[in-house]
């Protein structure tokens, strides 16, 4: 290398001056990124294993509690998330592509879709709210016994389903907002045209991070919204 | 390039730039090494402390130094600051992060912002942990078992929830970036098969760390949310399950074993062929081993749950698999030993500490498969047993082998000699002050003494006495190396760049090394530890100042 490593530093496209080439610093950050996600699946992990053995406990409190979440909204949020996805992806093409003013249109209308996503889980939650369904003191789940009566439901139970409920979209939701965060973050340097075919490493990491959120929101949908929605006899 | 001649004015990390921003905005990985010394000392005196005034209190039967609530408060945050803030970031943090670009012909780790963030991480957690401590402490055994901590203890357990969670984020940032930096970053020629045991070993805890961290993140995320808000998932009387609990912890908590120990034996697996002079026998077994230890790490967490009220089958599985974790850990001790057979062995400092973790580590691994022995686990559960078979790994292991690293590489790192005979001095010291304090939690454990209990029956006194007696001299052995470590930073002999004659990178770039760790960009043609073509150090290379 060179005799003087700080000089190095500065100079090329963003290459930082401990990594020998361009090439090199892309699979570091890539490489960097799945590894993140890995444990990331593991943090997850932990609370899809409490889910499991809830659900195949408290069969009943977990099925009531999953009717009583709003179906449309929930498949509403899951188109817009994959439509966030699409957009992710497209923009990661544009970016490598050279194309600015759609990188930038395709991030704003990402942020949108996020955005939208958030919103309409909060009004989700505030239904909840509104039902005295979010666990603790003012919990309440009369109203599921009172519309079940076909099956027994034991209120401490239930309140365990909804505990996980919140637990997981809160957490989702939580990675939500950093993602938010990230693509204003890249929305502002995007803007600024610091992306191109020679340098498009953080549009693809953050697109890696959105989609692993998104796929995360793939699995809740089912495990929570649709455990038993047939009628019941 | 080894004789080069030393000049006290050479540019190298330490001198390049001064001033307390360099330090603190700094992102070369040497110095961030440096801040992780300073700061796990800090936290290694404080949990010290703690396990002081545990062994005075225990010098008498009767609980008259401090009273059972405060007892509880002790060995909580003796348990939590040593194995959060000392040991699990110990050898990884300080010595990994100095070395493993170092030794794998890097100029830094892949990702050396991140790596600053994750000291961050460590101070924010280790403030929240010490406001904790000075405004009332913990008293649910580091392990936070629910529900009492969830439902019952008045003590401080959110904020010490969420200090061991930001500390966790911390640990996985630095196993991530050594992961990444060892897969992507070797220098031409530095193949899987050429690189030290030292960085197989961090590989395989790295590994360890992204897998198990998260998990006992999110378990801890449950337990403050459960505390704040009540939901009841690990409540029995609201239909939770506290043996969820403790499958979500042990599964971390378990491995964590492993990050503790197994950069131990990547140092020792360094030393002991340095000063035999002789290739490491078996590489190919070691390098495997410490991928095999970190595997079957994952397979045996429940052997802490044995009479927790799991199944008899589940149990027996668990006990079995746990015999799994001996062998890797006999294969490492075996060619350990096979590599000084017949080596020319040198008694200096690190070798002691070396021939300390060998001896400590095996007694502490055969007293875990008494352990993982269901029958007599049933009969010791609880016990000061476990409490010396932990300590074994622990403090024989893991601290024996940090203190032999340390020794080994602060020529490299300070560029400055430490006194050799008080250095193999503090070593002794360390060794006989070990035993003494807990060899006799051994006998203590199997005549009946139970763990966590601030007064005990007169008859186990003799034993005690011997236990607390044995802690002073100990920590007279751990104040040691600190006092003559800083010394020598000023008036220590100036160190050769290879005082040992070692083979590895890292001892090819002068000491302390410069900033971008190499002049050249290193490129490997030879094999890992080719003690074969490298002279033995000669007395007095060193300049005298």
């Amino acid at each position: 290398m060179s005799d003087s490593p700080v000089a190095v530093e500065h100079h090329g496209l963003e290459l930082r001056h401990h990594f020998a080439t361009a090439e090199q610093q892309r699979d570091a950050a890539s490489l960097g990124m799945w590894l993140f996600l890995g444990t990331e699946i593991m943090f997850f992990g932990g609370m899809f294993c409490a889910y499991l053995v809830y659900r195949l406990w408290y069969f009943n409190e977990f099925a009531a509690g999953s009717r009583s979440l709003n179906i449309w909204l929930g498949t509403i949020n899951t188109i817009v998330l994959i439509c966030s996805s699409l957009t992710v992806a497209l923009g990661v093409r544009a970016a490598q592509m050279g194309k600015r003013t759609l990188l930038v249109i395709l991030l704003v209308l990402t942020l949108i879709f996020g955005l939208a996503f958030l919103g309409i889980k909060g009004v989700e939650w505030y239904a909840k709210y509104k039902e005295h369904h979010i666990p603790g003191a003012s919990f309440d789940a009369s109203d599921l016994v009172r519309d079940y009566p076909q099956i027994h439901i034991d209120q401490s139970h239930e309140q365990i389903y909804f505990s996980l409920y919140f637990a997981m979209t809160g957490l989702h939701a939580l990675h939500m907002i950093i993602g938010v965060g990230i693509f204003l973050y890249l929305l502002y340097h995007a803007a600024k045209g610091r992306y191109g075919p020679q340098y498009y490493t953080p549009i693809e990491m953050g697109g890696l991070y959105w989609h692993f959120v998104d796929v995360v929101w793939i699995y809740l949908f089912p495990l929570l919204y649709l455990i038993d929605r047939k009628p019941l006899g | 390039m080894a004789t080069t001649v030393i000049t006290p004015e050479r540019e190298n990390y330490l001198n390049q730039e001064y001033g307390i921003r360099s330090w603190l905005l700094t992102t070369d990985h040497k110095r961030i090494a440096l801040l992780y010394l300073v700061s796990i000392t800090f936290f290694f005196f404080i949990g010290g402390f703690f396990a002081l005034l545990i062994r005075l209190e225990l010098l008498t039967p009767a609980g008259d130094l401090v009273q059972a609530d405060t007892y509880n408060k002790l060995f909580t945050m003796h348990g939590q600051v040593m194995i959060f803030f000392f040991l699990i970031p110990s050898i990884p943090a300080v010595l990994g992060n100095f070395l493993v670009p170092l030794m794998i012909g890097a100029k830094d780790l892949a990702f050396p912002r991140i790596n600053l963030l994750s000291w961050y991480l460590y101070i924010i957690a280790g403030i929240l942990m010490l406001h904790c401590i000075v405004t009332g402490g913990v008293d649910t055994g580091w392990t936070f078992y629910t529900p009492f901590s969830t439902a019952f203890s008045n003590t401080k357990v959110i904020e010490a929830g969420l200090s061991i969670f930001v500390a966790g984020f911390s640990s996985i940032l630095t196993g991530l970036n050594f992961v990444v930096t060892i897969h992507r970053m070797r220098a031409p020629g530095m193949t899987w098969s050429r690189l030290p045991l030292f960085i197989w070993a961090h590989y395989a805890t790295s590994i360890i760390q992204l897998l198990g961290t998260p998990v006992l993140a999110v378990t801890l995320v449950l337990v403050v949310f459960e505390r704040a808000f009540h939901l009841g998932i690990f409540d029995p009387t609201r239909g939770g399950d506290p043996l969820l609990f403790q499958h979500l912890f042990w599964f971390y908590s378990h491995p964590a074993v492993y990050i503790m120990i197994l950069p131990a034996m990547g140092v020792v697996a360094e030393i002991v062929p340095c000063f035999s002079r002789k290739r490491i026998f078996g590489y190919k077994a070691i390098a495997l081993s410490s991928i095999a230890i970190a595997v079957f790490g994952f397979l045996v967490w429940a052997h802490h749950m044995f009479v927790a009220g799991i199944s008899l089958y589940s149990a027996l599985i668990f006990s079995a698999l746990s015999y799994l974790v001996a062998v890797p850990s006999a294969i490492k001790v075996f060619n350990w030993t096979a590599t000084m057979y017949k080596g020319s062995i040198t008694f200096s400092t690190p070798m002691l500490y070396a021939f300390g973790f060998i001896g400590l580590f095996t007694m502490g691994g055969l007293t875990g498969l008494f352990l993982a022995a269901l029958g007599i686990d049933v009969h010791v559960t609880d016990t000061y047993f476990v409490i010396a078979h932990f300590h074994y790994i622990m403090v024989g292991g893991a601290v024996m082998g940090y203190l032999g690293g340390m020794h080994f590489w602060w020529p490299k790192i300070s560029g400055r000699m430490y006194p050799e005979w008080l250095g193999k001095f503090a070593a002794l010291i360390v060794f006989l002050g070990f035993n003494l304090t807990f060899f006799p939690q051994f006998i203590l454990g199997y005549m009946g003494m139970p763990r966590r209990y601030w007064q005990y029956p007169p008859e186990f006194q003799v034993l005690n006495v011997l236990s607390t007696a044995g802690s002073t001299i100990l920590a007279v052995g751990y104040v040691l190396p600190m006092v003559y470590f800083l010394w020598s930073m000023r008036y220590g002999k100036l160190a050769d760049d290879n005082p040992w004659g070692a083979a590895g990178l890292e001892w090819q770039t002068t000491s302390p090394p410069p900033t971008f760790n190499f002049d050249h960009e290193p490129e490997v043609t030879w094999e890992a530890y080719n003690y074969d073509q490298i002279p033995a150090p000669v007395e007095e290379v060193s300049v005298e100042r």
